[in-house]
């Protein structure tokens, strides 16, 4: 165990499939704790962690920075709309000026790569809040843990991911997350223009992660223990009525959770896909998922930046 | 004799590009730089019989050798040619173009959101082979795949 704790420490974390199935699990000890433990422990109060959201966001930034700040740590946070970005300063600039300020900084970025740009740059631990539609490492490990936490297990099941594949980071990191696991069956469910990225499904496939495509979630609602929802957005299509057309094949309404027993996750923010009448229904996880991303990026940050004996 | 040289003349000093994939002759000596517009000595074989290709094409250049960086291009354009180059009518050294495992600084993304191509970046490429046939690229920074087309258009402007 003392060895698994070692492998975190000091690391980035920039792509899910940088890590093995034990050390993921590891992870989730550690959050059980914090999820349990009614007091933090202080073991960051020397540290300063520094978000820097070169998009928008709510949940990541604000749960790493609520995570940094109950385990003592400092937060410092660049506004890419209020700060010398305006004047044209380069990424790799910020960077550089970030990694003499901090302990930690949390990234994200529209342009794919961005996470793994900054790590080469900086000698502190870089944590890939979202790079462009590639990766978005925590949000898959707070997903296999919602999971885990809720069913007990994560091997064996069926899953159904459903909603934009094509430019969705949580969709694919997620998928990801699923090859150091056993699932039984993946149903990805999809519009045919917002299908999985032939280079992802062709590296899914090349790691035997069994999977089969659909295109309506009816067609598997009733075989499935997990939906992973994602939102459809308009912008992605060309054809405006296009998206009239096919939007309603991917909303999760509580008469079709009827047929079903599974547990409905989504990374939030929702869209239409997403009723609120769905969140009194027993299959409802993505509250609860996404308060979890306090406690798992607690466990995160302080098996990072922590004392790793 | 074989049927290559019998169909050209041998030549006393530069380089004879074998097994080139059929058809790719012409995307070799572009690679080249064209010498034959600056009035070099230029042969191509095309579509000649090979026990191991079935079919190939054979490039000869006359007084020009061929230099490692253009030997590691060409690899991208024409995986597996054999590059010889040629002294005195003699074969001094044999080399086989092997598409290399990482490519530094030459291949450009084709994802205009991957963080290569954002401006004023101090970012070299870097693409890893992913697969040997078909030939395939992919970006250490984004993940994107690059196949034989687009590497031959960046390198020579033309798809293969």
């Amino acid at each position: 165990m003392a060895k698994n704790r070692a492998s975190w420490s000091k690391r980035d974390v920039i792509s899910i499939l940088d890590f093995s199935r034990e050390e993921l699990e590891l992870l989730f000890e550690e959050t059980d704790k914090f999820v349990t433990q009614e007091k933090a422990p202080n073991t960051l109060s020397e540290k300063i962690v520094a978000t820097a959201f070169f998009e928008p966001s709510t949940r990541t930034r604000l749960s790493f920075s609520v995570a940094a700040l109950r385990l003592g740590a400092k937060v410092i946070d660049l506004s890419p709309d209020v700060s010398s970005l305006l004047k044209g300063e380069s990424f790799a600039d910020t960077i550089s000026m970030l990694e003499g300020y901090a302990d930690l900084i949390v990234l994200r970025h529209p342009s794919e790569g961005a996470a793994l740009f900054a790590a080469e740059l900086c000698e502190k631990p870089v944590i890939n809040g979202g790079d462009g539609s590639q990766h978005h490492p925590t949000q898959a490990m707070l997903d296999i843990y919602t999971v885990s936490r809720t069913l007990g297990q994560i091997d064996g099941l069926v899953y159904a991911v459903v909603g934009d594949l094509k430019y969705s980071r949580t969709a694919s990191s997620l998928l990801y997350a699923l090859t150091k696991f056993k699932p039984k069956m993946v149903h990805l469910v999809s519009p045919e223009a917002l299908a999985l990225r032939k280079e992802v499904y062709q590296r899914l496939k090349e790691v035997s992660l069994p999977m089969e495509v659909h295109s309506s979630i009816e067609e598997v609602i009733s075989q499935v223990d997990v939906i992973y929802l994602t939102r459809i957005q308009k912008e992605r299509f060309a054809d405006p009525d296009e998206y009239k057309r096919l939007k309603g094949s991917y909303v999760i309404t509580k008469s079709l959770l009827e047929k079903s027993h599974a547990i409905v996750l989504h990374p939030l923010p929702r869209l239409e896909e997403l009723p609120y009448e769905v969140d009194r229904t027993p299959n409802a996880a993505y509250i609860k998922q996404a308060h979890w991303g306090v406690p798992l990026r607690m466990a995160l940050l302080n098996l990072i930046l922590g004392d790793s004996q | 004799m074989n049927e290559d040289t019998m169909l050209v003349q041998r030549i006393a000093n530069g380089t004879v590009v074998d097994h080139i994939p059929a058809g790719r002759a012409l995307s070799v000596l572009r690679l080249l730089g064209e010498p034959q517009k600056r009035g070099v000595r230029v042969a191509i074989v095309m579509n000649v019989k090979s026990s191991k290709m079935g079919v190939k094409d054979l490039v000869k250049v006359e007084g020009l050798e061929i230099e490692e960086q253009t030997a590691q291009r060409l690899a991208l354009i024409a995986p597996q040619a054999t590059i010889n180059i040629i002294r005195e009518y003699e074969v001094v050294q044999k080399t086989k173009a092997v598409p290399p495992e990482v490519v530094y600084a030459l291949l450009k993304c084709v994802s205009s959101s991957c963080i290569t191509n954002k401006e004023r970046e101090p970012l070299v490429t870097t693409f890893y082979r992913r697969s040997h046939k078909p030939l395939v690229y992919s970006c250490r920074y984004c993940g994107r795949d690059i196949d034989e087309n687009e590497i031959s258009e960046q390198l020579i402007g033309v798809s293969l």
